[in-house]
């Protein structure tokens, strides 16, 4: 068990999240620079936060046209786990892997603080290790991450169950309260929060490490890692 | 669709005075230079790059305008 972790010029979660698969769920890392194309032998992949090439044009835009995430579409629509975190998140929707985009924070600040959110898990694969409208607390850190799309989207993501985690107090405007949105088959999941800041006690929090620990089945509630 | 930007100027723009402003939305503009054999293949470059790298569809707006070697505006 592998999971491949996308590395951008600007990415800067990374290494956090290598920390808490790692060191807190106990699986294997490999870094996948932009440029590589091979993602054989990997089990999932994860696309970290950051400011991928400076977030340039808009983020996530220039990411989409790297060469490991062309790769990574074949990924995906074979199946394969993929969870993109906040500026990975960004990039899901340009690359079209999940539909809406990210925008400026309605209030325009820069938010970095923990925040309610509510779960509800349907399909999506990641969420599996959480009860059904379970309420958890997750950091978010992000001063662009207003959930856009067009109401007749957001109606079909909400019949479909798409919509897998709401802010439980809006902090940025997105529609529907949307922090999170997983794909029809829910083997994919984008999501603002951060759940690999949520997953070493030392940070005072663990509701990330289920979501983390679903690609090693590990689904118990209250599961301590191995940090 | 709500323009965070576009209002914060515009409440800064009423403090300044001016206060009937009906519409303020920012957006930016793209200076491109493109060698092409004819008009009717840059326009179509163009609106390729338009529709796919510089603008979001599903949040932004796009519209080019085609200027000759001169930098004046095509017919």
């Amino acid at each position: 068990m592998t999971v491949g972790i996308v590395v951008f010029p600007g990415s800067n979660c990374d290494r956090d999240v290598r920390w808490a698969l790692e060191g807190c769920v106990g699986l294997a890392t490999r870094f996948l620079w932009h440029e590589d194309r091979d993602l054989s032998g990997l089990d999932a992949v994860v696309i970290p936060g950051g400011f991928s090439y400076g977030d340039y044009l808009r983020c996530g835009a220039i990411a989409r046209f790297a060469p490991v995430l062309e790769s990574l579409r074949d990924f995906a629509q074979a199946g394969g786990a993929v969870l993109g975190i906040c500026n990975g998140f960004q990039v899901l929707t340009e690359l079209g892997l999940l539909p809406g985009a990210l925008t400026r924070n309605a209030k325009l600040h820069f938010l970095c603080e923990p925040t309610g959110l509510l779960v509800q898990p349907g399909l999506c694969r990641w969420l599996q290790g959480y009860a059904p409208d379970e309420q958890i607390v997750l950091p978010i850190a992000h001063g662009e991450g207003r959930y856009q799309c067009d109401p007749q989207e957001l109606a079909a993501l909400e019949a479909n169950g798409q919509v897998v985690l709401r802010y439980s107090s809006n902090p940025n405007g997105s529609v529907g309260d949307v922090a999170g949105l997983t794909n029809a088959t829910g083997n994919v999941l984008g999501l603002m929060p951060h759940p690999e800041r949520a997953c070493d006690p030392v940070t005072g929090r663990l509701d990330g490490l289920r979501l983390l620990a679903s690609l090693k089945g590990l689904s118990k509630a209250n599961q301590k890692g191995g940090c | 669709m709500l323009d965070p930007a576009g209002e914060a100027t515009r409440a800064a723009a009423a403090r300044l005075g001016v206060d009937g402003i009906r519409k303020l939305r920012i957006g930016k503009s793209i200076e491109l230079e493109l060698e092409a054999p004819d008009a009717q293949v840059a326009q179509s470059q163009l609106e390729l790059l338009s529709d796919r790298l510089l603008a979001n569809p599903v949040i932004e707006n796009w519209s080019l305008e085609l200027l000759d070697g001169n930098g004046e505006q095509q017919p």
